[in-house]
């Protein structure tokens, strides 16, 4: 096994491991510090913060060293490379580095958004000197509000690492981002005309590690320190960017992408980062309510929940093929499990159906050429079907028997009197059935809506039930490669709504509480297309369903459908 | 004064001397028409035996950089003639084009022969107007000649001489900040390896070459590897690193001295020698108090160290960065070392890329320290915080990814080391030597 050194400790690495002194220190739990150097961008060596020295041990165990500090970024490691990040040397060049990158800098962290996971503050405290030598007065360069609709840039705070820059060049290729002028007279620009819009930028503010590219939605909103962070899935496509969800006393004020190789590697789209605000929506429903006599009544969960079990009982032994759920690839695997395996405990003949993943346009691939054409190895993608869990519902969905239909055809047969209950869960936030469309549901004799938003459904529904959005829940997110990932409930919800998740398990009737580890292993054991959820706990990263070689075949496209319209009130 | 003739500046006075008639008349490419009929192979190793070392600065053996190439390789392989010239005191390579262009071009085809090479590019910085108009001539009269484009003398061999014209920054003639500006992107110095050689301009193979040094090797074509290696100082025999310093060199004279001018003259003579027997001395008879070896980011010899040799070894010796471009500037004992250095640390402020932390930032911190002690506000630590900035930055360090930084440093720790009374008698006395015009300009 090759064998590295960092700091006299020793390292091995894979045969055909190739990797910088950094990823080597990495594996050994010793922090190289480094601003200019991102593994999804191309090395520049040029901020010369992960100055290290390193040597070569001979098989006779001498060691011969190179003479003056090198890049760590730069440098890649092989069998017998010796890395010394503590030396007096290293360490006095880090000192220089962060000299040289805070004489000009105007130090301004309290008013900073980046105070608090700056990546000046922190080298420097861990590898800084504690005070300037500068004597003279500060540069002063010209703050930019405009760099885009959702970017301003702080002109002095930058460190020229560039990252932005390669960012638009490299990953987006659109290429908006340049350094003008020369020296210490450097500044980050864009060219004149041709703001930083394209549909990754948000990704540029995340990439910058200090507070001088800053996010005009979360600019002053909070102080990073009071937030709270929990782990999640993207909803806005098939994609399924792994992402952390960032919230404050049970608001969220941010998204930011986490790093996921599986999934979608570093970055995130804006649509997704800034898609989020119906969470907050005035229109999120609260509280339980039930069309009674006297009208539509709140009602708390322990009266409802027996009640909508009694009616669905009776509608089942009514007719149960006139009985439907309708599930939507907005919802987790749990949720669609146990709501079918409810149902179906009902009366076997009960009804499921899936109504399509609204599809928009066409995948988005990224980098684009000049002509907007994307490059034949993508290095993102969005997708055009912009739901979360079209391929996880599917497969729960196939296993129950059910079928996926489109909204339109679930309605007609309500028009029809074929079906006289119908259970609806929420679709896409954005809207997902139109006034119209609701008028057909006069007809059924028993309505459920389960939704998080107010729609034209409303009106029409014998129960209402208040779900959540996908932040405030617990669950998994099946993406277009089939990869399964946990999606973690990071807020509390608004009034007295609930986890999709605790509905759907309190309705079937189970005790104990919903805990979607625990139901993942159930699914596990029920459903062979799932069998991989075995593992309960899916990580950080999440697990594919099928092993590599079958991954392609999952992505099924039967049931996505162009977006057809859709309203709320 | 020694009995050397002038072999490179031979027709720099005759009339025409830039033309293709007048080139040719003198047996302008016979030495392109014996290098076609020799092997590529042969032709590189009559420059690597000639022992010609690179005039551009870094004095790099150039028949040895030329076997770097990766061989067999299917192509194209380029060569970028550098003619960036932008080392402060520096002209030679300006003489050479606009006087005698077709020496130049010469030698350019001969090394393209020798490397394999189809296309050269030659970067010529944008303030040399009238090197350029007359390059342009040039090239247009070698291709009406057939000396340049396809089959050229029926040799089979097809060659393209492109010139393309800078926009005046000095980090173009860096090596690879002059390909990237080539390649029409700003001159950021690309990180090595890879070199050049392998991964160069459009990521093809590529022999950067200084403008002096295609002209030697029209030279060593010409007349031989015994004639070269006749002129110049052989290799130390202590120092077994050391290549020699074989072959004329046009040495740039300026400064305080009554006759300026480029002289080419045997590599190795002395600082005081051209002063001197060349330059006609100090005006004014007045006293040396220092002289720039090599451009400007090769630092000062002090007085006691005029009979310094400069050759690729000598400049090292007394504490210099190396011999650079041999731009020789004369400074008197009227003038200065804090203004000297002052306007010194200013151009590599200017003139630094902006990439590396340390350069960027260290080279403008500097200006601003020599800019405070020159208005009167210097406090004795200065000078141990220019030493510990101007000797923390640049490759030898390993702190940066070009040489600029390195020379934006040597001046400032050499003359604070070797006039370091001059420079606390200056911020002792309190006084200002800042004109009020260099106020409104000033940061
Ligand atoms: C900052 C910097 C500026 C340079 N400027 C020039 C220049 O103007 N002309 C030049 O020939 N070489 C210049 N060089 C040296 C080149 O990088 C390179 O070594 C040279 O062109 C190689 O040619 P040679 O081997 O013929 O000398 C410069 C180097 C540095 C680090
Ligand atoms: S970028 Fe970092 S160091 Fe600079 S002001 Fe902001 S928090 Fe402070
Ligand atoms: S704006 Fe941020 S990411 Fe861009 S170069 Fe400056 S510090 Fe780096
Ligand atoms: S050393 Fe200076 S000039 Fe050279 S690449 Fe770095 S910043 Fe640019
Ligand atoms: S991280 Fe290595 S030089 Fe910037």
């Amino acid at each position: 096994m090759p064998t590295v050194y960092v700091n006299d400790q020793p390292v091995e690495l894979k045969p055909d491991e190739r990797l910088n002194c950094i990823q080597a220190a990495q594996k050994a739990g010793v922090e190289i510090p480094h601003y200019c150097w991102h593994p999804s961008l191309s090395v520049v060596a040029s901020c010369r913060m992960c100055l290290v020295e390193v040597g070569d041990k001979k098989p006779d165990g001498t060691v011969a060293m190179v003479p003056k500090v090198v890049p760590g970024c730069q440098t890649p490691v092989k069998d017998g490379t010796v890395i010394v990040t503590n030396s007096p040397k290293v360490q006095a060049a880090q000192r220089g580095t962060l000299e040289y990158l805070l004489l000009n800098h105007p130090l301004d962290c309290p008013v900073c958004d980046q105070a608090g996971e700056c990546g000046l503050q922190d080298f420097s405290f861990k590898y800084g000197r504690a005070y300037s030598r500068l004597a003279e007065p500060k540069n002063q360069k010209k703050d930019k509000p405009y760099i885009g609709d959702q970017i301003t840039l702080f002109t002095d705070r930058c460190i020229m690492c560039t990252r932005c820059v390669r960012f638009t060049r490299e990953i987006s290729g659109t290429a908006e981002l340049q350094v003008v002028s020369r020296g210490s007279g450097e500044e980050i620009d864009i060219f004149p005309g041709k703001p930083c819009n394209n549909k990754l930028a948000g990704n540029v503010v995340d990439l910058c590690p200090v507070g001088a590219l800053c996010s005009k939605d979360f600019l002053y909103e909070q102080r990073v320190w009071w937030l709270k962070g929990k782990n999640s899935v993207c909803a806005g496509c098939s994609t399924g960017c792994s992402i952390r969800v960032d919230q404050n006393k049970d608001v969220v004020y941010r998204l930011k992408p986490r790093s996921n190789p599986l999934a979608q590697g570093e970055f995130m789209c804006d649509e997704g980062r800034f898609g989020w605000k119906y969470i907050h929506s005035e229109h999120r429903l609260k509280f339980p309510m039930q069309k009674l006599p006297a009208g539509i009544t709140p009602v708390s969960w322990p009266q409802i929940l027996p009640a909508l079990r009694q009616a669905l009982t009776e509608a089942a032994k009514r007719a149960p093929e006139k009985l439907a759920v309708v599930l939507t690839p907005f919802m987790t695997v749990e949720e669609a499990y146990l709501l079918c395996k409810f149902v179906k405990s009902l009366s076997p003949a009960a009804r499921l159906f899936m109504t399509p993943a609204p599809v928009v346009g066409e995948d988005d691939s990224y980098p684009k050429d000049l002509r907007g054409q994307a490059a034949p190895q993508p290095k993102f993608t969005i997708r055009a079907e912009k739901a979360p869990n079209r391929a996880g519902v599917e497969l729960v969905l196939q296993h129950f028997g059910g079928a996926v239909e489109s909204l339109d055809a679930v309605l007609a047969q309500v028009s029809q009197g074929t079906l006289e209950a119908v259970y609806l869960t929420a679709g896409s936030p954005e809207g997902w059935i139109t006034e119209e469309q609701a008028k057909s549901l006069a007809k059924a004799k028993l309505v459920i809506v389960q939704d998080l938003l107010d729609s034209p459904a409303l009106p029409w529904a014998t129960f209402m039930l208040p779900g959540t959005s996908w932040a405030e829940r617990d669950g998994t997110f099946v993406n277009h490669a089939g990869l399964a990932q946990a999606i973690h409930r990071g807020l509390r919800s608004p009034g007295d709504a609930w986890p999709d998740g605790r509905i759907c398990f309190e309705l079937a009737g189970r005790t104990g509480i919903f805990h979607a580890p625990t139901i993942r292993q159930e699914i596990a054991g029920e459903i062979p297309a799932l069998a991989a959820l075995i593992v309960g706990d899916l990580g950080d990263e999440g697990i594919f369903l099928k092993s590599a070689g079958e991954t392609a075949s999952a992505a099924g496209t039967e049931s996505q459908v162009p977006v057809t319209g859709g309203s709320r009130s | 004064m020694s009995t050397y003739e002038p072999v490179l500046l031979a027709r720099i006075h005759k009339e025409q001397s830039h033309t293709l008639d007048s080139y040719l008349a003198d047996g302008g490419y016979e030495s392109f028409k014996k290098a076609l009929g020799m092997t590529p192979v042969e032709v590189t190793t009559l420059v690597k035996d000639s022992g010609l070392r690179g005039r551009g600065g870094a004095g790099f053996p150039t028949g040895l950089k030329w076997t770097f190439l990766p061989k067999d390789h299917p192509g194209p392989i380029y060569l970028a003639v550098n003619g960036d010239e932008s080392e402060p005191g520096t002209f030679n390579n300006r003489i050479l084009l606009e006087k005698d262009p077709h020496q130049v071009l010469e030698g350019i085809a001969i090394s393209c022969y020798a490397i394999r090479s189809n296309t050269a590019y030659l970067y010529l910085r944008y303030e040399y107007g009238a090197a350029w108009r007359a390059l342009q001539k040039a090239v247009a009269e070698c291709y009406e000649k057939g000396i340049f484009g396809k089959n050229v003398f029926g040799s089979g061999f097809d060659l393209d001489v492109r010139l393309h014209r800078g926009a005046a920054a000095y980090i173009c003639g860096e090596e690879t900040g002059l390909i990237e500006s080539l390649e029409g992107k700003r001159a950021w110095p690309r990180i090595k390896p890879p070199f050049p050689a392998i991964e160069g301009l459009f990521r093809k193979p590529t022999i950067v070459n200084n403008i002096e040094t295609m002209a030697c090797v029209t030279q060593i074509l010409k007349r031989g590897v015994e004639w070269f290696k006749s002129i110049g100082v052989p290799p130390d025999p202590n120092n077994p690193r050391d290549a020699g310093s074989y072959g004329p060199k046009l040495y740039c004279l300026s400064g305080h001295v009554n006759k300026p001018g480029c002289y080419e003259v045997p590599l190795g003579i002395t600082a005081r020698q051209l002063i001197e027997e060349y330059g006609g001395g100090v005006p004014g008879g007045r006293g040396i108090k220092a002289v720039v070896p090599g451009g400007i980011s090769m630092g000062f010899l002090a007085p006691s160290e005029l009979d310094t040799p400069l050759d690729f070894n000598g400049p090292g010796k007394v504490g210099c960065l190396g011999l650079g471009t041999a731009a020789v500037v004369v400074i008197d004992d009227q003038t200065s070392m804090v203004d000297v250095v002052y306007n010194t640390a200013r151009f590599f402020a200017h003139e630094s890329c902006g990439q590396c932390t340390p350069c960027r930032e260290g080279t403008n911190w500097m200006q601003r320290i020599l800019h405070r002690i020159r208005s009167g506000q210097g406090r004795m630590e200065d000078l141990d915080l220019l030493l510990e900035v101007s000797g923390g930055i640049g490759m030898m360090p390993g702190t940066t990814i070009c040489g600029l930084a390195d020379g934006a440093g040597w001046p400032v720790k050499n003359a604070i080391r070797k006039f370091r009374s001059e420079f606390e008698e200056y911020i002792q006395s309190g006084r200002s030597t800042i004109k009020p015009c260099e106020l409104i300009g000033a940061h």
